[in-house]
């Protein structure tokens, strides 16, 4: 049978398709101009930049207790971890010692998050490939997520978590209670929903080949998180790098052997179930009451009622305000696990108030490159998923 | 026997003696300064032998230093993922002579972060295959992480912020 294939190439007529900026399917601003043999894409080119806010700029202007917000927009869907990262790179600049307490708190929401993100994901793949029940079931567990983290500090989405040191306050009793039962009802929910999904006929037939990448490409690409482990390497920042005592915590890496949509799907839904069990060692391990920062005065800031009656607590408070605290001159790279991949903060300090040069290790833009080669000889519809299936957050890419 | 970082160091001064200008630690990171000249020869060095193995490019970033006499900067960093060992790079060259070969030879990925620090700070990666603006706009025409460029519109007279320590 002649199929449109065995037809030579200079006798083909080429299609142009324009996928974007603003396709429902995209989620996100992401235009990429497609050269189409029929269904098939032969070459694509993307651009982006639609919603660049130039954060690694706006960071060279802002002290170092303002940044937070700014990280809260690059990957908004697990944007505590961001928050815990860029603490951690200045604590790591300063040399803080943080209490474990602390350190399992945050281990706590830094899962919470992951959750947050994958499962998000993962529904996201369920609708593109049009299943739609999933995602509004596994939607309200986010909101679950999103009222532990309202408990926590006040806001949902862009949550500015925590504080240089630890966290602003500690968790009050609702919070530990929310967390046990999100552990206790998620467990159930995560489970009907991976039977929705993980065998279903249609679903399986739409993910498994469908913009594979193999461990090679994938590395050579830069790839990291979910992405790189479904092509069969197991590097977690996690348990290459351990940072914040998840050296403490008995958890496994999952990997996939293809790279494709299927086994970025299961990679996310196993390490769930990975962040499910790191969440409850660390509820056994955590005192419900203890210190909830690290004891450095210069960044964290007193309480109010003290810096209104004590004159120490109203100088710290000034000089972290006004940023007359001195720094140490140097440069740290700091990475965390992200939601997607190696979140890195490369920052140089040169002693005063603001850094004087942030760098965004941002997994998105690094591997969204990839795009082009993964959907190439693929069809339109597989593009789709592949483009919900690697997860890629618009404002992190964008920065 | 596992990879460290003097082992690398050892290597790295057999091989290319005098292009390692300084060699520091900065917190974890071995920190190598290059010539610019070198710095191809030297991942790909890095990225081929045997021992070494650094065959993942973490990140890349430009960086400004206005009063110094070589104004602009590179930073590498990579990582060798069998041993878990990582390393900084770093070259330094003039403004009026921004020219930096290309990575993408070695890392596809070299290409998107090579477009961006172009964009940024307006160094010219020689042989990238597609050097154009990523983030900006294209018809911009200046590069915006470069220090001259303040980030509030300076002719503002409406706000005095000299009571606040900002200039």
């Amino acid at each position: 049978m002649e199929t449109i294939l065995d037809i030579p190439i200079h006798e083909k007529e080429y299609s142009y398709l324009n996928l974007g900026p603003t396709h429902p399917a995209t989620h996100g601003i992401f235009q990429n101009v497609l050269k189409m043999d029929g269904e098939r894409i032969v070459e694509s080119e993307s651009t982006i930049g639609y919603i660049h806010r130039a954060f690694e700029k706006l960071a060279e202007r802002k002290p170092f207790y303002q940044i937070p917000p700014i990280t809260d927009r690059m990957n908004y869907c697990s944007s505590p971890i961001n928050n815990m990262g860029w603490h951690m790179t200045v604590e790591k600049l300063i040399g803080a010692e943080i209490p474990k307490r602390v350190q399992y708190m945050r281990i706590i929401i830094m899962e919470l998050a992951r959750i947050a993100d994958h499962l998000i994901c993962n529904s996201v793949i369920g609708v593109d490939s049009g299943a739609l029940t999933g995602y509004f079931y596994l939607f309200e567990q986010r909101e679950a997520i999103y009222e532990i983290y309202e408990e926590i500090c006040g806001a949902r989405l862009t949550t500015n978590i925590g504080r240089i040191g630890g966290f602003e306050r500690d968790f009050n009793e609702t919070t530990w209670r929310k967390i046990e039962n999100f552990v206790d009802v998620y467990s159930k929910v995560l489970a009907e929903f991976e039977t929705l999904l993980n065998r279903n006929r249609i679903f399986v037939d739409r993910c498994v080949g469908a913009g594979p990448i193999n461990a090679e490409r994938a590395l050579n690409y830069g790839f990291t998180g979910p992405n790189l482990r479904a092509a069969g390497v197991d590097y977690d920042v996690r348990v290459a790098y351990p940072y914040s005592g998840y050296e403490d915590f008995d958890f496994n890496i999952p990997v996939g052997t293809n790279g494709d949509t299927y086994d970025r799907y299961m990679v996310r839904s196993q390490e769930m179930w990975e962040s499910l069990k790191i969440i409850k060692q660390a509820l056994q391990k955590c005192e419900r009451t203890g210190p909830f920062h690290a004891d450095i005065p210069d960044f964290y800031l007193p309480p109010k009622e003290e810096v209104y009656t004590s004159m120490e607590a109203l100088i710290y408070h000034f000089k972290i305000v006004m940023g007359e605290t001195d720094k140490p001159i140097g440069e740290v790279y700091h990475s965390v696990e992200g939601g997607n991949g190696e979140l890195g903060f490369y920052l140089v300090c040169d002693g005063g108030r603001q850094p004087y040069r942030l760098h965004f290790r941002r997994p998105c833009f690094i591997y969204y490159q990839a795009y082009g080669e993964m959907i190439k000889n693929g069809f339109l519809s597989d593009a789709i998923l592949t483009l919900s299936s690697m997860n890629v957050i618009a404002g992190e890419l964008d920065a | 026997m596992a990879l460290t970082t003097d082992r690398v160091t050892e290597k790295l001064k057999e091989k290319f003696g005098d292009d390692i200008i300084d060699i520091t630690l900065n917190y974890d990171f071995m920190t190598y300064t290059l010539k610019r000249e070198r710095i191809i020869e030297v991942i790909r060095f890095l990225y081929d032998d045997e021992e070494l193995k650094f065959q993942f490019l973490t990140t890349m970033c430009g960086m400004h230093f206005p009063d110094a006499k070589e104004q602009l900067g590179m930073v590498y960093q990579l990582h060798n993922m069998y041993e878990n060992v990582r390393i900084r790079l770093k070259i330094f060259f003039p403004i009026e002579d921004a020219n930096v070969p290309t990575l993408t030879g070695i890392f596809s990925t070299a290409n998107w972060m090579e477009r961006e620090t172009y964009d940024f700070f307006g160094i010219i990666f020689t042989g990238h295959p597609n050097m154009k603006r990523i983030l900006n706009i294209d018809d911009m025409d200046y590069f915006p992480m470069r220090k001259e460029y303040a980030i509030e519109d300076a002719t503002r007279t409406d706000k005095d912020d000299t009571m606040f320590g900002r200039e």
